[in-house]
């Protein structure tokens, strides 16, 4: 066994508020509670953290992951590189070692010896006998393993100099519903930070009490997504369990209990189906649409796939759906586990024949709950499939966001629905008349009239008044009014936000969705060193025409994405008609989300390349 | 126009039953299967059906998949809401369609090659879960809108119009439906109204998942010597085990029946099916022997038909999800909006 500290770095990192933890653990182990622990409590002391899993497809004995970047200054993303690293696996710790950076830190347990090649000499090791401190306290096998996880939260509490009180109070709320487990989970605490004490010292990475976190929340983006759902008002849920989705449905479930369950009756104001399969659950939400009740499945980007045809017909017959999207790397089933942004053609082109899907393109927990409310509004409107598209990042990190809001004046948006009293004063129903212009018809609900308004649905051909017809003319006159209903959407989705650089620059970047917070690190990096980015980050498809104004107004746009294949890239070229050669590609698609410093050397590189081309 | 208009006119004199209605009403479009289908004389049997059991058009919703029976909804019940969904896959649409609202009827309708080939999954599942519809297989045994093909139906050893031998074991929809636990499974003929009539009558008035498997030949493609899904031989090997009679809860009884003779099924709104009894030894309400027995009747090559199997006291999904009474499609913001104190809490607790 070996205690304590070797300190052969030259100049030890010394960043206070400012640095990046990653643990590196064996999943099953039961690292992810401590791990959770341990970012909330540096929330707690009013410093912003992003944390986030990086794990296997694997109930148990993989390796995993979990980073945090602690950043007063409030930079969400991934940064980039580790400060300190929390060796808890040895089958990664080559890896995980030569992961750390110049003068950064090495913490493990260090009750069985490590050769002294093991380790590098350019960091500062810190070693803790964690199994043995846990041995001798507890007996049984899962406390000693769940236990040791408290213990080096407690040995990291002291090293960093975080507020135990800070820790034992967030242990006192987890715990609140079995008492008994509180003294135990303090003694863990205090025998780590009791040892850290007598054999190390804090290391040159400190927390800080600060105010920088302001009334943010931290919350999933699944979780937050299901929240929007109950505030749309959906009804029906139907779905298939798939990474990175399924913790969706598992909210909505619980928000609904809450939230929908009538106390003295027990009746539900909600209907949740787990499908055979995910061609099942979008029948079940087409289902639903079509007979006016709000309807979703959540699913990713291999449940996509098998949907195709359902999201034709939903296209075609024109009934509301919403599809949350939460992807995970493809193709195939990919990497289940690990997060891309690469089901955006797929989503927007979805089923054979011609057809187009609106999809919302959430940033953050906080814009999955506000797009997953919209959604059932624009679904209903739009009489057609809206995808909301989270990814894993977005889905399965907890991710501080602004708080929810509701404005309880908002009702429901139905949207053109032809009610038995509109029928009964006379009003020409046409399921598919086209009556103001917006290329949007009215539809009923079955069981509306006696005698007026039932129609026959059907995913083949038929004239404005739902009648079968293989005319080319009629059916050229549909897919027509189907364009002007695209069009429609188009002024229904939310907006791009657009940041202009602190300088006037004739160089611009588009992005979405969970690239948002690097991508904010990498332009204030990128300012200063002298590179100005205005930026546009894009919400919805389909494109607004300040989409298409932004590219025009710049020399040259970077196009900065999840995927390998430019997918956004893809979608505004053809959407836009604008020359491929004014869009650059920054592309990072190798499973974990995407960070600052790739996006800085990405782009620093293409502006050094284009300098030296014009020189020559 | 691809459709052909139905003429308007009316015999004055039609029967109208307790809602006024006639049978005409409960018409639909111009039908463009061959003349001489099965189909058509099944699409009849609803509209008797709907018409004798004085129900409201508009209170029921009809789906279907795809193929030539999928096509036939658009031909009954015109003032019904219909959905012709995609192949193999009504019984998903439909299962949504009753979630969102549970006041309808819905009457699911499919063909052999949409619930036996393609969407056996989807069969198997809704009926698993207690769906409340009425589920209608008109079971040919051939692919007719392409001309001709076998379907998972088709018995082993049976002979295409081309002469070919049909190789793979058949699907047996009804003992698929009795394992899975459909309350109300039925099997007829679509030569056979006055069995066929009740049968639906029943699987309507039933709360529950009800199965019924029609025999219906395909006069262009599968109704030749060697088939034996044909008119002929399902005239010549059709064993009813039972006839039944559907009372609606505000009919007296008038009916007299032998003592012994006859099993009834009280229904949850007063009504009641009677049983008379074919075969003397057929329990429709025991399904293990129900199995048992169609499984021997059909190895000695007797098509077994009449109410197979009734459940008198069914569970639907409704009643498993503790789902409110108000159709949920009619829940609005004050019902389903937690509102902005909520969001507070919520708040709070994810800090």
């Amino acid at each position: 066994m070996s205690v304590g500290v070797s300190t052969a770095a030259d100049q030890p990192l010394a960043l206070v508020n400012d640095f990046v933890v990653k643990f590196a653990n064996v999943n099953g182990s039961g690292s992810a509670s401590a791990n959770s622990l341990f970012a909330r409590s540096i929330l707690r002391m009013g410093v912003p953290v992003a944390a986030r899993n990086i794990f296997p497809s694997n109930i148990q004995g993989l390796p995993t992951w979990y980073e945090v970047r602690v950043s007063e200054a409030g930079w969400l993303g991934r940064r980039g590189g580790v400060d300190l690293m929390v060796a808890m696996n040895p089958q990664t710790w080559d890896r995980d070692v030569a992961e750390i950076a110049p003068g950064g830190y090495l913490f493990y347990d260090s009750t069985r010896p490590i050769p002294a090649s093991k380790f590098r000499t350019d960091i500062t090791v810190l070693g803790a006998p964690l199994t043995q401190i846990a041995n001798a306290t507890y007996t049984e096998a899962r406390q000693r393993q769940l236990f040791k996880n408290i213990i080096y939260v407690g040995v990291l509490s002291y090293l960093l100099g975080m507020d135990p009180a800070v820790i034992e109070q967030l242990l006192s709320e987890e715990f609140a519903s079995k008492p008994k487990l509180i003294p135990a989970n303090f003694e863990a605490l205090h025998l780590g930070r009791d040892w850290a004490a007598q054999n190390l010292e804090p290391i040159g990475l400190q927390v800080r009490p600060a105010d920088a976190v302001g009334d943010r929340i931290f919350v999933e983006g699944n979780n937050a997504a299901a929240l929007g759902a109950v505030y749309g008002g959906a009804t029906v849920c139907a779905w298939y369990p798939i990474t990175p989705s399924t913790s969706l449905a598992e909210a909505f479930t619980d928000y609904c209990q809450r939230f929908r369950v009538d106390p003295e009756t027990g009746d539900a104001n909600f209907a949740i189906v787990q499908g055979e399969d995910e061609i099942a659950s979008i029948g079940i939400v087409v289902g639903a649409g079509w007979n006016g009740a709000r309807a979703f499945t959540c699913t990713s980007g291999p449940g996509v796939s098998l949907m195709q045809e359902f999201i034709g017909l939903s296209y075609f017959a024109e009934i509301p759906a919403v599809i949350f999207d939460v992807q995970r790397g493809g193709p195939s089933t990919g990497m289940p586990t690990r997060t891309q942004q690469s089901d955006l053609l797929l989503a927007a082109y979805a089923s054979h024949g011609d057809t187009k899907h609106p999809m919302l393109l959430p940033m953050d927990p906080g814009e999955c709950f506000e797009f997953g409310a919209l959604a059932f509004d624009l679904a209903d409107r739009l009489q057609t499939t809206i995808f909301v598209m989270l990814d894993l990042d977005i889905g399965m990190n907890e991710w501080l966001t602004k708080p929810f809001e509701w404005d309880d004046s908002r009702t429901l948006d139905r949207g053109k629905v032809m009610t038995a009293e509109m029928l009964e004063a006379g009003a020409d129903f046409g399921r598919y008349k086209d009556v103001d212009g917006d290329g949007v018809p009215y539809r009923t609900y079955p069981g509306t009239h006696p005698s007026k308004g039932a129609y026959f649905t059907r995913g083949t051909s038929r004239d404005p008044y739902a009648r079968y017809s293989e005319e080319g003319a009629v059916y050229g006159a549909n897919m027509r009014r189907l364009l002007a209903k695209f069009e429609t959407a188009r002024s229904l989705m939310p907006r791009p936000v657009t940041t202009l650089a602190s300088q006037p620059t004739t160089l611009g970047v588009i992005y979405y969705g969970s690239t948002a917070p690097a991508m904010d690190e990498a332009r204030a990096i990128l300012e200063t060193e002298g590179l100005h980015l205005d930026a546009m980050r894009i919400r919805a498809f389909p494109f607004q025409d300040e989409v298409y104004d932004f590219i025009a107004a710049r020399a040259r746009v970077f196009v900065v994405e999840q995927n390998r294949d430019a997918q956004l890239k893809t979608l505004l070229v053809t959407e836009g008609q604008i020359d491929p050669a004014r869009l650059t590609p920054v592309l990072h698609f190798e499973g974990a989300p995407i960070t600052a410093r790739f996006i800085v050397e990405e782009i620093s590189a293409l502006l050094s390349e284009a300098v030296r081309e014009a020189a020559e | 126009m691809t459709w052909i208009a139905k003429p308007q006119f009316h015999h004055p004199e039609l029967p109208r039953n307790a809602l006024g209605f006639t049978r005409r009403d409960y018409e639909g479009r111009v039908s463009t299967l061959c003349a001489g289908c099965g189909h058509d004389s099944i699409s009849a049997a609803i509209v008797q059906a709907a018409f004798e059991l004085d129900l409201e058009p508009h209170r029921l919703a009809k789906l279907s998949g795809i193929g030539c029976s999928s096509k036939t909804p658009d031909y009954f019940l015109g003032a019904s809401h219909g959905f012709n969904t995609v192949h193999g896959r009504m019984p998903s649409v439909l299962t949504g369609a009753n979630l969102a609202n549970r006041d309808l009827i819905y009457l699911g309708v499919s063909g052999d090659g949409d619930s036996a080939s393609i969407g056996l999954g989807q069969f198997a599942h809704a009926i698993r879960r207690g769906v409340n519809m009425t589920y209608i297989v008109e079971n040919n045994g051939v692919y007719g809108l392409t001309k001709g093909q076998f379907s998972a139906t088709a018995d082993r050893g049976s002979k295409s119009k081309r002469g070919v031998e049909n190789h793979d074991s058949p699907i047996d929809l009804v003992a698929l439906a009795l394992q899975l636990g459909a309350s109300y499974v039925g099997r007829s003929f679509s030569g056979d109204k006055s069995q066929l009539v009740p049968l639906i009558k029943g699987a309507i008035l039933h709360h529950g998942s009800a199965f019924i498997d029609v025999i219906s030949p395909c006069v262009a493609f599968n109704n030749h010597a060697g088939s034996t899904k044909s008119f002929d031989y399902v005239r010549e090997h059709n064993e009813a085990v039972n006839r039944l009679d559907v009372i609606l809860g505000r009919a007296p009884i008038a009916a007299d029946y032998e003592p012994g003779s006859t099993t009834t099924v009280q229904l949850h709104d007063g009504g009641v099916l009677t049983l008379r009894k074919l075969a003397t030894d057929y329990d429709p309400s025991d399904r293990n022997r129900a199995m048992a027995y169609l499984q021997e009747r059909q190895s000695a090559g007797e098509i077994v038909t009449g109410l197979l199997y009734v459940d008198p006291a069914p569970r639907d999904l409704h009643g498993a999800l503790h789902t409110t009474k108000v159709p949920l499609n009619r829940l609005g913001s004050a019902e389903l909006t937690p509102g902005s104190t909520a969001l507070a809490e919520i708040n709070a607790g994810l800090r």
